[in-house]
């Protein structure tokens, strides 16, 4: 299933829904050019919402991080909403949990953004 | 090779469409063995990221070589060879993704998946002198699994013989 991803406002955050896998290919580079885009246009407090994202694989991590980098190096932040089981077993067999901030609930992940 | 194992071998170009087909191929024959959903995925996986490494880092995405896939299916257990046509690796020299130096690294993280997924996982030097990867999950009802702490060194399932 095609990775899809739809930003959309939050006060000064960015909301970035997604839906379908984030894989080697099209996925990745979906993701990439999108995060990519936001950073351009100065939208750098960014939450993922992965709530209909179940399937991430090694280069749909490593896009994970390299947009977790891209916003940092801007003052920004990169949170994760919404983590399906698939995803939050990844993200903590790999550590990640160490590095994401991870919400299950909008309200309180928009909150935590400076 | 005993009468009571399957054996299905395909030759895949190296191009990332390879990786899709390799996963959807393996998973139907996962299923067909008795898989439930969740050792499924982790098997789906693990061949994903097998083929991901043959297509990038063994093959370098040069389209004139090939990425051989081997499936075989005993009484015990289903055995996956990943050979790509490479220069070969030594697993031990993988850097480790957990280690905090490694953390922020947008790849290397494909070979620790496929340990954490899989009961069995080793890497040897293929006849096409590239890097093969082995792995084996046990199948459900065929006795207890050999523990794979993630991570850690890799549990021999056998070189392929039958290429």
């Amino acid at each position: 299933m095609a990775l899809h991803l739809t930003p959309r406002d939050s006060g000064l955050i960015t909301v970035v829904d997604a839906s379908g896998r984030i894989t080697l290919g099209d996925g990745s580079a979906m993701l990439r050019k999108t995060i990519r885009q936001l950073v351009e246009e100065a939208h750098t407090n960014i939450l993922l919402n992965l709530a209909d994202v179940d399937y991430i694989d090694s280069s749909g991590i490593g896009e994970l991080v390299s947009a977790y980098t891209a916003v940092r190096s801007k003052g920004g932040e990169l949170k994760l909403l919404h983590l399906t089981k698939k995803v939050h077993d990844l993200l903590q067999i790999t550590k990640l949990f160490t590095v994401f901030e991870v919400f299950s609930d909008e309200p309180s992940a928009i909150g935590s953004f400076k | 090779m005993a009468e009571d194992t399957k054996h299905l071998e395909v030759t895949l170009e190296t191009q990332v469409e390879s990786v899709n087909l390799a996963e959807e191929m393996c998973l139907r024959l996962a299923e067909a063995a008795g898989f439930g959903e969740d050792e499924c995925y982790r098997i789906g996986m693990s061949v994903r990221e097998g083929v991901i490494n043959a297509f990038h880092y063994g093959n370098k995405e040069k389209p004139e070589k090939k990425i051989h896939l081997a499936i075989e299916l005993t009484p015990e257990k289903m055995i996956i060879h990943v050979t790509d046509e490479g220069a070969g690796f030594i697993l031990k020299d993988v850097p480790d993704p957990l280690a905090e130096e490694n953390l922020l690294s947008t790849s290397g993280r494909g070979i620790f998946l496929m340990r954490a997924f899989m009961d069995e996982f080793d890497v040897v030097k293929a006849e096409t002198g590239g890097a093969e990867i082995v792995m084996s999950k046990r199948l459900p009802g065929a006795g207890s699994a050999p523990s794979n702490g993630s991570g850690s060194g890799g549990h021999h399932a056998g070189p392929h013989q039958g290429a």
